[in-house]
């Protein structure tokens, strides 16, 4: 009986190891338990959402280029209540407006920089077999997809539609504004549980399933960046979940948290308790939202690290002060969040502090993005299609960084700060900052996920329209900025008088995104195209060197043949005395 | 698959996931409730007049009910110390005690609220009554959740025990460090709230 037990002990293990039980579709599509295939979720699911969000601004650049433009065939498309006779009302407008933003970063762009490229990157970076709880991991996925289909619900709510008060639904406007608001709070307590969720998930499966001999400062700098990363959702997120319980009971039970006493709405005091303080939510919410910022930049920066050092066939320049900049970012981002509301009239003591930590804070970045930089030097660069992607994410991210000292500072702050100029920093961060990483990322992971690589001369089809429509979107909004011209106003600043010299950039910049949407459609089919036609590939086609490498393209079910072992550091590319330029983590010795 | 390090300590860290996890998990409530206890002051030093909660809400029943919960806890801190000495009896019984506390928790609560109600005294009413109802109702879904978890352990989840006792064990102790803390919030919250 013991011999059986054991022989049945080690069958079960190699059963486990080769994996030949096949799951059924709903198991392995649907309810996955797979880091792999939960990443692909959320990526995909993140992509969609990201054309979703970027069709409702191409929408909203209409009406800015060409404020009461009819357009027949949006009109009949969308009804009455949106768009009659083709004209967009304002109402609509502001629902676009407060949707594309909330979609863009909370349903698009961390979806799949955390849960895409976090759920299917960093396991194999550690060597480990899966997340440290699988299950929550889908439950993790579950919420999100819960959290889009409430906000995308939302757009049907039958009185006024989808929520108006801007992505940071702002009180009192949010607290009086149509149900729509209300569906936005219960869609964000989803997302909210569901980053929360994953964030535990990276950082015990980054803590306890490393690989022997991986020690932290063995770790590709994306580990670190998701694993700082997570620390910021897990801590940042809670307030903001707090935030909406009280808008939830200001909006539901009628109570007067954000209320203040006497409001008056059109013409009328509003009948409440009153005594709230509207302020609170400004507060609550920029908690999170400023550390989101970084949740929304350091993945990038994680991918973009990963992509330079392959293709530069260099070590990273400075991993270790990377590193710590990582750390001491994470930590910073937790009180710099009043430079957000510097026009809130706030005193002098606390402008100051503010600023203060915000010219702190922008000291670690401007090492990293110079690491990076120094990192290109005398390297024989490649330049793969994610690799031009990760070099476009250099200077675009450090326009967007650099435009944004103005912001930090209050004296320049307030004459700024309702203006396109805010509009334009945040966006050269986010859209060719982050998003440029983030097609990077899926260039450079593509052929592991699938197998298969990506179509070269489509990819960089892909990249050079991207490159050039995404600052033809972008830049004039600077300049309109600097004019004058309010980001608030929904005839694009027709009605402004001093408006009007700068109105041309409005067209400039609409004509930018509409291009930009069609730059888009060479990475649409490429990537299909490619899951069928694609060249096959083996477990290592960029000659890379971190330990997602040694599992087979894509990994089965528990990912490694042989569980890796970490025998040295993450970069070790054109080590003098090989006979190839790179030297993996997973390779034991000196060949 | 097995997912290493489940049951087991790893060697460097001296912990196994499920206690990272559930560590990480309570602060992140902790920012939560954290985030809550800020707004209540702002609020209570930003208005112009702020009841008393001893003048609105009944202090011997919650002191009652402060009295339930630390109890509770020290029967959750006793079901887990049998289930070291793999006593599965003994556990039972103070696993059961933990849900029935928990149990008379939620039955005083519903009076007070309830006596609220026929007051007229609603989260509307004032912003006081606002913040009490908001906090005290985010709490009372902790203790439910809470609840539901214990019940679960001593039900079908025990289970487990026979298979591989120490993950079971593991899993009482991570479900009353939650316990513990939806404790600690009441600690603050009784004072906060009914006292000042």
């Amino acid at each position: 009986m013991a011999t059986t037990k054991t022989a049945t002990g080690h069958d079960v293990h190699a059963a486990d190891a080769g994996h030949h039980e096949e799951l059924g579709f709903f198991r392995k599509y649907v309810f996955s338990t797979d880091h792999k295939m939960i990443g692909i979720q959320y990526a995909v699911t993140g992509l969609l959402f990201l054309l979703f969000g970027f069709s409702l601004m191409m929408l909203m650049r209409w009406q800015l280029a060409y404020p009461g433009k009819a357009v027949a065939w949006l009109g009949a498309l969308l009804g009455d209540a949106r768009m009659p006779g083709g004209v967009m009302l304002p109402e609509f407008y502001n629902e676009l407006g407060a949707m594309h933003g909330t979609i863009m970063v909370f349903m698009g762009v961390v979806p799949l920089a955390v849960g895409g490229f976090g759920n299917f990157v960093l396991p194999l970076q550690i060597g480990a077999p899966d997340m440290a709880f699988p299950k929550i991991n889908m439950l993790s996925y579950q919420c999100y997809f819960l959290g889009g289909v409430t906000m995308l619900a939302s757009f049907f709510v039958p009185e006024g539609g989808a929520a108006q008060a801007g992505w940071t639904s702002y009180p009192p406007l949010a607290n009086i504004a149509t149900s729509g608001q209300t569906w936005w709070l219960v869609g964000m307590i989803f997302l909210i549980t569901s980053s929360l969720l994953g964030s535990i998930n990276f950082i015990v499966t980054t803590i306890q399933l490393r690989a022997p001999g991986l020690s932290f400062m063995r770790f590709p700098f994306f580990v670190w960046a998701q694993f700082v990363t997570s620390f910021l959702l897990l801590l940042a997120f809670p307030p903001l979940e707090a935030a909406g319980v009280l808008q939830l009971m200001d909006r539901v039970a009628g109570t007067s948290f954000f209320m203040p006493t006497g409001l008056v709405v059109s013409g009328q005091v509003v009948q409440n308790a009153g005594g709230g303080n509207p302020l609170l939510w400004q507060h609550l919410f920029w908690f999170l939202a400023h550390p989101e910022v970084y949740v929304l930049i350091l993945p990038a920066m994680g991918i973009v690290a990963e992509v330079i050092a392959n293709n530069t066939r260099k070590p990273l320049w400075g991993y270790r002060s990377m590193v710590y900049s990582l750390g001491f970012l994470g930590f910073m981002s937790f009180v710099v969040w009043a430079h957000h509301m510097f026009m809130t009239g706030m005193g002098t003591v606390m402008s100051t502090f503010f600023q203060t930590t915000t010219m702190i804070i922008s000291i670690p970045s401007v090492v990293i993005l110079t690491a990076l930089i120094l990192s290109l030097w005398g390297g024989s660069i490649r330049f793969t299609t994610p690799m031009l992607f990760a070099l476009g994410f250099l200077p675009m991210f450090g326009i967007g960084g650099l435009t944004g000292l103005p912001l930090g500072l209050s004296v320049t702050d307030i004459p700024l700060h309702d203006t396109y100029y805010v509009i334009a920093h945040f966006h050269y961060v986010v859209a060719p900052g982050t998003l440029f990483a983030l097609m990077a990322g899926i260039y450079y992971w593509y052929p592991k996920a699938t197998g298969r690589m990506m179509n070269e001369f489509l990819g960089k089809l892909h990249f050079w329209g991207s490159f050039v429509f995404m600052n033809l979107v972008f830049m004039p909004m600077f300049f309109l900025g600097l004019a004058g011209v309010s980001r608030r106003l929904f005839d694009g600043g027709e009605t402004y008088q001093f408006a009007q010299p700068a109105l041309h950039y409005n067209v400039m910049s609409s004509w930018g995104a509409w291009m930009l949407g069609i730059a888009q459609i060479p990475f649409i089919i490429n990537f299909f195209w490619s899951l069928k036609a694609g060249k096959k590939v083996g477990a290592n086609p960029w000659e890379a060197t971190t330990l997602e490498w040694a599992a087979p393209s894509p990994p089965p079910h528990g990912n490694f043949a042989h569980p890796p072992e970490a025998h040295r550091g993450p970069y070790e590319y054109s080590v003098p005395g090989r006979r190839n330029d790179y030297l993996p983590q997973f390779e034991r010795a000196e060949a | 698959m097995e997912i290493p390090y489940t049951v087991a300590a790893r060697e460097d860290t001296g912990l196994n996931n499920g206690k990272i996890g559930i560590w990480l998990f309570l602060a992140s409530e902790v920012m939560l409730f954290g985030a809550l206890f800020a707004s209540y002051i702002l609020l209570r030093v930003g208005s112009v007049e702020w009841p008393h909660g001893y003048t609105i809400l009944n202090v011997p029943l919650a002191t009652f009910n402060t009295i339930v919960l630390i109890s509770s806890s020290v029967t959750m801190v006793m079901a887990w110390a049998s289930l070291m000495r793999r006593r599965l009896g003994t556990f039972r019984l103070y696993q059961g005690a933990t849900v029935a506390l928990g149990g008379v928790f939620l039955v005083v609560k519903y009076f007070e609220y309830s006596a609220k109600f026929h007051h007229e005294l609603f989260p509307s009413t004032n912003n006081f009554l606002g913040i009490y109802f908001t906090l005290t109702g985010l709490h009372m879904l902790h203790v439910i959740g809470g609840m539901v978890v214990n019940a679960w352990l001593l039900g079908p989840g025990s289970k487990l025990y026979a298979t591989n006792p120490e993950w079971f064990t593991n899993r009482v102790e991570n479900s009353g460090l939650f316990w513990h803390f939806v404790d600690l919030v009441w600690i603050f919250l009784f004072p906060t709230l009914y006292l000042l």
